[in-house]
């Protein structure tokens, strides 16, 4: 059933499985897991690393509570620390599951677009493209929806910094490949593409990127508010 | 199991990569306390069947066991992540409690007790002290797309993949050990790891991709 051609490097999988890759490339990353078996073995074994390096590891310090101190709390019923808190946070809705099924977007990522896909508010980037945030973040990574009409040509451009792109629906073709529903790319300093939609309705991707894009041409150049998204 | 209680300040080079490593000074941090492991070797306890009594029978004397041997490496743990004592305490109890209350959730095919105590102490440790959600799959939602099918002698018991990690672990070249142990043990993007190791981010990455390779090979993973 998976046959996904494209996935994010070992060393993101590895990150999310240590749990320091930040919110946003997590986002991305979780996403494509929820698609791709393969991917979720090799984060199976990265955890098993973390497993087995907290096992081995030298404890540099004692605990101040025994293991029956712990037990008496919960005979005791006493409210325990709470483990999740609740953050005021109205665009996250965990939630938002199945009995509003947007197909097109997997747990998490639908946890962030509560409404679905139509309840976006989407901005004009350029001809045939338009593009919703769905995240900001403290690091200064931007999560959004990019919806390129079939058949559009995007700028040729290259990337300030580095710039994670997953395919939802529809598909993309640029000079690395073919990119389909759970396909990721990952695009870097040293990169520069020219996607192109294919024609099989509007090629939807969610997008995390750092930094801004670098047009190559002149004609890119025109594009601004495509640059600043 | 008393062995393994043993507290001690010093960094021990022994183990995983560490062996006799030639580790410039400038790396302190790099240094990861880890016990010897002929040390476990004998009198380590199945973690994995403690976990299941506390499920099944709600077993207070494995659940003090398993609090004995993780509790105290589970708060290590929180430090080196950069929790103060009281908060590293405070999280490393919670861990306890939420083993405790989620005992019927393990999986013993899955993953070693110490892997799954591993990822309740991380996602706590995310939530409290990086301020953060960590967003994860769920296999209940109709878009999941599940795993195939597995030939019945295909699966792995979690302590037979324990005892393959941990050996390929060992068999680690020490530059692939190093940022591996820097990736689960510090709170640091891979881009301030290679700062600290003055090293290109490239070779940080290419090097967690090749230990990764090395660990998936050894637990039978095809390679794509």
């Amino acid at each position: 059933m998976s046959n996904l051609l494209h996935h994010p490097s070992e060393d993101a999988l590895l990150a999310y499985a240590a749990g320091t890759l930040d919110e946003p490339t997590s986002v991305l990353v979780a996403t494509h897991l929820a698609l791709c078996p393969q991917c979720r073995a090799t984060v199976q074994a990265a955890e098993a690393i973390g497993g087995e390096l907290m096992d081995a590891m030298r404890p540099t310090v004692p605990v101040s509570v025994t293991a029956d101190d712990l037990l008496l709390m919960i005979a005791g019923n006493k409210p325990s620390i709470e483990t999740t808190k609740v953050r005021s946070d109205i665009r996250f809705d965990p939630a938002a599951n199945s009995n509003m099924a947007d197909p097109l977007l997997p747990q998490p990522l639908r946890a962030y677009v509560p409404g679905g896909v139509e309840s976006l508010k989407w901005q004009w980037m350029g001809p045939g493209v338009r593009y919703a945030r769905i995240l900001n973040d403290k690091s200064g990574a931007k999560v959004g929806l990019m919806r390129i009409a079939s058949g559009t040509r995007m700028p040729h451009h290259g990337h300030e910094d580095e710039e994670f792109t997953m395919v939802l629906s529809g598909s993309y073709r640029d000079s690395f490949g073919i990119y389909r529903r759970g396909d990721v790319e990952t695009a870097n300093t040293e990169i520069q593409h020219q996607p192109v939609a294919e024609d099989q309705g509007d090629c939807i991707c969610l997008v995390v990127t750092r930094g801004e894009l670098k047009p190559t041409g002149l004609f890119a150049r025109v594009l601004q508010p495509l640059m600043r998204m | 199991m008393l062995q393994s209680l043993t507290l001690d300040n010093s960094p021990s080079l022994a183990g995983f990569g560490f062996r006799s490593s030639p580790a410039p000074q400038r790396l302190p941090k790099a240094m990861i306390p880890i016990a010897a492991p002929e040390a476990n070797a004998v009198l380590s306890p199945d973690f994995s069947g403690l976990v299941l009594a506390v499920a099944q029978r709600q077993d207070k004397q494995a659940f003090a066991q398993l609090f004995g041997h993780y509790a105290p490496r589970v708060k290590s743990y929180l430090m080196r992540h950069g929790a103060d004592d009281g908060q590293a305490e405070e999280i490393a109890q919670e861990t306890m409690l939420s083993l405790w209350r989620k005992a019927g959730m393990f999986d013993p095919s899955k993953a070693s007790a110490g892997t799954w105590i591993f990822t309740i102490a991380r996602n706590l440790r995310i939530d409290a002290i990086r301020k953060s959600r960590r967003p994860e799959f769920d296999p209940d939602d109709p878009a999941f797309v599940p795993d195939r099918e597995q030939a019945a002698d295909d699966s792995m018991e979690a302590g037979e993949m324990s005892v393959r990690v941990r050996g390929a672990l060992d068999s680690l070249p020490e530059e692939q050990a190093e940022v591996v142990k820097l990736s689960f043990f510090e709170d640091k993007p891979h881009g301030e790891i290679a700062k600290q190791l003055d090293l290109p981010l490239g070779t940080v990455k290419s090097r967690l991709r090749l230990a990764m390779r090395r660990i998936r090979t050894a637990l039978g993973e095809k390679e794509e």
